[in-house]
């Protein structure tokens, strides 16, 4: 892996400054700074109740800021016209925490869907394209002409992701992709993700719980505490010295995943 | 509630906006969708609008004549039926009966979608939900109200009939004839201008409940209940207003 402590010498792919989120008088996010890099796998942490998921809508466009500047490729997302943020949501994919696949429509009309939106491919294109990304997420050729309701929950998360992958993003934003998979499952879902990620030079966000997804393929990690972010590699963010982030990354959880052998620990500490 | 009304009314403007950009370009109209809402609100509606249509005309029958037989003036029971069935019961209990039926159903099918975050997927996919869920189901209703209404006016006419024809002593034929100069083309047209209005009304509210659900679905079951409630409210509300408008402009 590249040594990320060089300094950077292009400009960050997605860069947030000064997020401020509210709702009604409780204060989520207060002046949240965050770069993106390009080309890494960002996983996003923090204690229910720490507006992990709201920071991915907001970037993402579904929850406007109180204040704050976001900045994707270069360019202003909130003072954009319709049209420019149009192109921009060409560049980027989401899956959401359950797939969100649209349960009227098979999984393949389901990736053809903003295929159809945002270019003007022939249908026998447009099929093809669906098939390939089918095959792309590791379903089965069989799986196009289900509907979301036969499928399995992890199916629905791989349908998803082939629906966030259609465009051909540079950006894949991920709302807990692991979360409510079995353990071999949500390790083939983490592999699937790196894979994709290093054949197709795509950044990732990824808002997880799941601490064996940051340790297999997060290349560094953003720590809500506070109201505001931490970043750093995992083993910057163990030798961190906050409460949360301590107690987080030294947990029985993390020495069950394997996290907590890597770093040093001063003394034993008392496993509970 | 005055803020709800104010959103609500919001909501309604961002449609009519959404409207007119499908005037424009209609080739971005959901037909599939517009046609298929048409079969569910309108075509599998037929037989719970066209019975309870049915009964009520015989009530209306068999009450009227109860009353009226004290003066001798059960001939008249014809009138009444035509009159009320026509102006206000056929449109008024079809908007009812369609308030229930698919007002819910918009605001639990939109709500189902808004718990699965689809409706979050269909704006990241650069999709507009107005364009999307809204419109479709709007113009649906507003194409299948009144044909449904006209249906529920046959049938409540019907209902009359055959009890006019069962206590007044009066043929069929005859009660044709006393119909024909009770009412006037205006009669029906009255009732069925309506129909739209009170279609559009229902469907914005299913639709405006829908997207307000978050998070649960307890929230779906709650809005679901609310669209009912206000749709029915709103109906009866802007049916005062149309007497008022109709007695002001004197038809």
């Amino acid at each position: 892996m590249a040594e990320w402590n060089e300094p950077i010498v292009t400009p960050p792919i997605i860069s947030l400054r000064g997020i401020v989120n509210r709702f009604g008088r409780q204060v989520v996010h207060d002046g949240v700074d965050l770069d993106i890099r390009r080309g890494e796998v960002l996983g996003i942490v923090g204690g229910s109740g720490t507006g992990k998921s709201v920071l991915l809508r907001t970037i993402i466009g579904l929850n406007r800021p109180a204040a704050g500047t976001i900045e994707v490729f270069g360019m202003k997302l909130l003072d954009l016209s319709a049209s420019e943020r149009r192109r921009i949501e060409e560049r980027w994919g989401v899956l959401f925490q359950n797939g969100a696949l649209f349960s009227s429509l098979t999984v393949a009309e389901n990736i053809e869907a903003p295929i159809k939106e945002h270019t003007d491919l022939a249908e026998s294109l447009r099929r093809e394209i669906a098939d390939l990304k089918i095959r792309l997420v590791g379903l089965a050729p069989e799986a196009a002409a289900k509907y979301p309701s036969e499928l399995s929950g992890g199916m629905k998360k791989r349908a998803g992701l082939a629906r966030a992958l259609a465009l051909d993003p540079e950006i894949l934003f991920l709302d807990e992709p692991t979360a409510g998979l079995d353990p071999i499952g949500a390790a083939e879902f983490d592999e699937l993700i790196r894979s994709l990620q290093r054949s197709l030079g795509l950044t990732v966000v990824m808002v997880t719980h799941d601490l064996d997804s940051l340790a297999a393929i997060c290349d560094r990690i953003a720590v809500l505490v506070d109201k505001r972010i931490k970043v750093g590699t995992l083993a910057e963010l163990q030798r961190d010295d906050h409460p949360w982030i301590r107690a987080y990354f030294h947990g029985p959880r993390a020495r069950a995943a394997g996290i907590d052998a890597a770093a040093e620990s001063p003394q034993p500490s008392a496993a509970s | 509630m005055g803020r709800e009304a104010l959103d609500l009314l919001a909501f309604f403007g961002s449609l009519v906006e959404t409207l007119a950009g499908l005037v424009m370009r209609p080739a971005r109209l959901r037909w599939v969708s517009v046609v298929s809402h048409i079969e569910r609100t309108g075509l599998n509606a037929l037989p719970i609008v066209g019975m309870i249509s049915f009964l009520v005309g015989v009530v209306l029958a068999f009450q009227g004549a109860d009353q009226l037989r004290r003066f001798g003036a059960q001939v008249f029971t014809v009138n009444m039926v035509g009159i009320s069935v026509l102006r206000e019961m056929g449109i008024l209990l079809t908007a009812i009966v369609v308030a229930g039926r698919s007002g819910s159903a918009f605001t639990a099918e939109i709500g189902a979608m808004q718990v699965n975050e689809e409706v979050d997927a269909l704006r990241v996919t650069g999709l507009d939900p107005m364009e999307v869920l809204v419109a479709p189901r709007v113009i649906a209703l507003v194409i299948a109200l009144p044909l449904l209404t006209f249906f529920a006016d046959m049938m409540g006419l019907l209902g009359g009939g055959v009890m006019s024809v069962l206590l007044i002593d009066v043929s069929f034929g005859q009660y044709w004839r006393l119909l024909n100069n009770a009412v006037a083309l205006n009669t029906f047209i009255v009732g069925l201008v309506k129909a739209p209005v009170f279609a559009l009304l229902i469907a914005l509210v299913g639709c405006f409940e829908g997207l307000r659900v978050s998070g649960s679905a307890e929230s779906v079951g709650r809005l679901t209940t609310r669209s009912v409630v206000e749709g029915i409210f709103l109906v009866i509300i802007f049916d005062a207003l149309f007497s008022i408008l109709f007695s002001y402009i004197g038809v």
